[in-house]
């Protein structure tokens, strides 16, 4: 929100908002998913853009819409024009507002994990490198297979819990190898996932969702003038 | 099919994780596969790869949806060559049409180049037991056979196998001296097969293409044990898929381009076998009878079914399973079946029944990798996707949720449909989770289902006020932050 507004967005927050149905979806209960997808489109009824901080809502609304209501017509063009208006975080900052350097300040290493959907439904990849290399003081390490599975999985973190661990245990490896102090990624999900295992691990590293650098010691002067965007 | 035990794949899964002798396999062939096949890529542009996918996955569309056709081709052009077609409905039709070539030629020993639809069919066990001695010639298959085994990957069938463990198996059986030396125990199989070549009195095959128009069976391999497998034994019987018919010779190139490099990523295997009829009276060598069975055994269930006929677009190149997070954690034998990884989590309940094998379209965090990867471009995790719909919502033979899971998924739907239920359960929630919340984490949660997460995991506790809250109370009237 602070990024946004210091990129000089008018930002509102619809109040009835509450989950985009990606959960019943990917379990297989669509009916459900389409119920709270249909709650999703009303609350973001409009033409203003919709940005999404999380890489799989995203794709949940910008593909997986597609899908749920394909078989109604009238659902499906409404489906279709909130999949145009909706934008992951970081592709709205450089492809829409063509922003890269959003005047952030951070001191420290930091590698960048690609979340599945983002990375594999949304084809955003270069988009937050771009981001993060544009925070004065900060340095991007790649890490070894940093587009492989943190093993989330929504429901499959829950219902193979040993699987998805030894999964995220090679993740924390190859975030650790990177040098790295900070692991960003755009995928709620993800982060909770790998922020769950750092703090049971008591590793030293810290996940932040890419908007939390963003916003770390901005550089950018409170009040400079708004820029009429959405 | 004869081999699912796909219910079992949550022990079997959480058992391979735990066994370090299974992870240090898998670290290191994964690794070398994953990235064989990403040089392998590297001397076409990203363009023209993506072009023989296309044109790939189109080919194998269009002989499915005419399938009927191009299997009516095959029959006739194998026969004008000389050879016979054998169409089988099920693994016991096909076994018996196997044995029953057997004994028409008096057989008492028979070699194997490797083939999948015959480890579905449990082939070996029939032969067996009619007194046929069958003896697999592909190294890995070699080395589960000893070991009574299935395979553990789709190309390389005992990669779980130590060079220790393969010495021990040859001592047992072959009663040779053990080492530890790789070159050795190959010769220890080669000299082993050599024999059996020799005086096998039927040869059986799979087909990795099986070419309409010419009535040619195609056959790739590295050991160059196909080749021996067809030439040597009087009788040469071939079992396929109805699922691997091309229709021409010229679409061959296509796919001898795509399947060696997504598999080993190389540019081509050491053998390519074209095989089409027995000996012709010109020629020196060769089988006196070529026969081809083409087997159904559940793949009718995916051609009938719109929704899952591509995934018989499968070449067997296992790509999806060296990529797949899942595999690369569990190995193929947690998948039960003969077929593991995210294809064999599409075609196990499919074949077998969904009820059958319900754990499996679940076995995967849908990363979408495998759909990358996959030379004839199948969406793997749409068809996993569509699996767990079936198992929700399908017909009565599909229908296999839990109550557990349909009374979390009500509750779920319910919690969200409005602001007011979620900010409800959030205060439940924050209520609840007081008492076993330390420095702002969970070290355990007493719950069932969510429990799991856990025992690896620290939970976030939920913030003291959600987002909304300090929207409202702090943020909209702010204008900019």
């Amino acid at each position: 929100m602070k990024v946004l507004r210091r990129a000089g967005v008018d930002v509102t927050f619809p109040a009835d908002q509450t989950c985009c149905g990606q959960v019943g979806y990917n379990g297989g209960f669509e009916q459900e998913a389409r119920e709270v997808a249909l709650h999703f489109m009303d609350v973001f009824d409009g033409d203003e853009p919709v940005v999404v901080p999380s890489g799989s809502c995203a794709s949940m609304i910008k593909i997986f819409y597609l899908d749920l209501f394909a078989d109604d017509p009238v659902l499906l063009e409404r489906a279709q024009r909130l999949s145009e208006r909706t934008h992951e975080f970081s592709d709205f900052l450089v492809n829409v507002l063509e922003v890269e350097n959003v005047g952030a300040a951070f001191s420290g290493t930091v590698t960048y994990h690609d979340a599945c959907h983002l990375l594999r439904e949304l084809h955003i990849s270069a988009e937050p490198r771009a981001l993060i290399e544009g925070v004065s003081g900060a340095e991007l390490a790649e890490m070894t297979d940093s587009d492989r599975c943190c093993g989330f999985g929504g429901l499959f973190s829950v219902k193979f819990p040993e699987v998805s661990a030894a999964i995220l245990g090679e993740k924390l490896e190859n975030i650790e190898a990177s040098g790295a102090e900070v692991v960003v990624a755009n995928d709620c999900g993800c982060l909770m996932h790998m922020r769950g295992a750092l703090s049971r691990k008591g590793m030293r590293q810290r996940a932040m969702h890419i908007a939390e650098l963003l916003a770390s010691q901005s550089g950018l002067a409170v009040g400079q003038p708004e820029r009429p965007e959405a | 099919m004869t081999l699912v035990k796909s219910s079992q794949f949550r022990k079997a899964s959480a058992a391979a994780v735990r066994s370090p002798k299974i992870q240090i396999a898998l670290d290191r062939v994964m690794d070398h596969f994953v990235e064989a096949r990403a040089h392998a890529l590297e001397e076409f542009p990203p363009e023209s790869w993506e072009q023989m996918r296309e044109r790939a996955s189109a080919i194998k569309a269009q002989t499915l949806e005419n399938l009927d056709y191009y299997l009516d081709l095959v029959d006739r052009n194998v026969q004008r060559n000389g050879g016979q077609v054998h169409f089988a409905a099920d693994a016991a039709e096909a076994n018996r049409i196997v044995v029953d070539i057997a004994k028409s030629v008096g057989a008492k020993q028979a070699i194997k180049s490797k083939s999948m639809v015959s480890e579905e069919m449990g082939l070996n066990q029939v032969l067996e037991r009619e007194g046929i001695e069958p003896v697999e010639t592909d190294l890995g298959e070699y080395i589960i056979q000893l070991a009574h085994e299935t395979p553990f990957h789709i190309i390389a069938p005992a990669m779980h196998k130590s060079r220790e463990e393969v010495s021990d198996l040859f001592h047992d059986w072959l009663k040779t001296a053990p080492t530890d030396d790789i070159r050795q125990l190959c010769m220890i199989a080669r000299s082993a097969l050599r024999e059996k070549f020799a005086t096998a009195d039927i040869g059986i095959t799979g087909a990795n293409f099986v070419v309409a128009e010419t009535g040619t069976v195609v056959l790739v391999t590295n050991e160059g044990n196909g080749r021996m497998t067809t030439s040597v034994p009087r009788v040469h019987v071939a079992i396929s898929g109805i699922e691997k018919v091309i229709p021409a010779i010229e679409d061959v190139a296509l796919f001898l381009r795509l399947l060696p490099r997504s598999a080993t990523g190389q540019r081509i295997t050491s053998y390519n076998s074209f095989i089409s009829g027995p000996r012709a009276p010109s020629d020196e060598d060769g089988p006196e009878e070529f026969h081809l069975i083409l087997v159904d055994n559940g793949r009718l269930n995916l051609l009938k079914d719109p929704e899952f006929r591509e995934a018989l677009k499968c070449i067997r190149c296992g790509a999806c399973l060296n990529t797949c997070p899942v595999y690369r954690k569990v190995g193929g034998h947690a998948y039960g079946g003969v077929y593991s990884g995210p294809i064999g989590a599409v075609v196990t309940p499919m074949m077998a029944g969904i009820k059958d094998a319900k754990d499996l379209p679940h076995a995967s965090t849908l990363c979408g990798s495998c759909r990358d990867v996959c030379p004839v471009k199948i969406d793997i995790p749409k068809l996993l996707l569509r699996l767990r719909q079936r198992e929700v919502g399908g017909s009565a033979s599909e229908r296999s949720s839990t109550w557990t899971e349909r009374l979390l998924m009500r509750r779920w739907r319910s919690t969200v449909l409005t602001r007011a239920a979620l900010e409800r359960s959030a205060s439940l929630g924050r209520f609840l989770q007081g008492p076993i919340t330390r420095r702002n984490r969970i070290r355990k949660l007493p719950v069932p289902v969510l429990g799991g997460w856990t025992k690896a995991r620290d939970f976030p506790p939920l913030a003291p006020k959600s987002f909304a809250t300090i929207w409202r109370d702090e943020l909209a009237g702010d204008g900019r932050g």
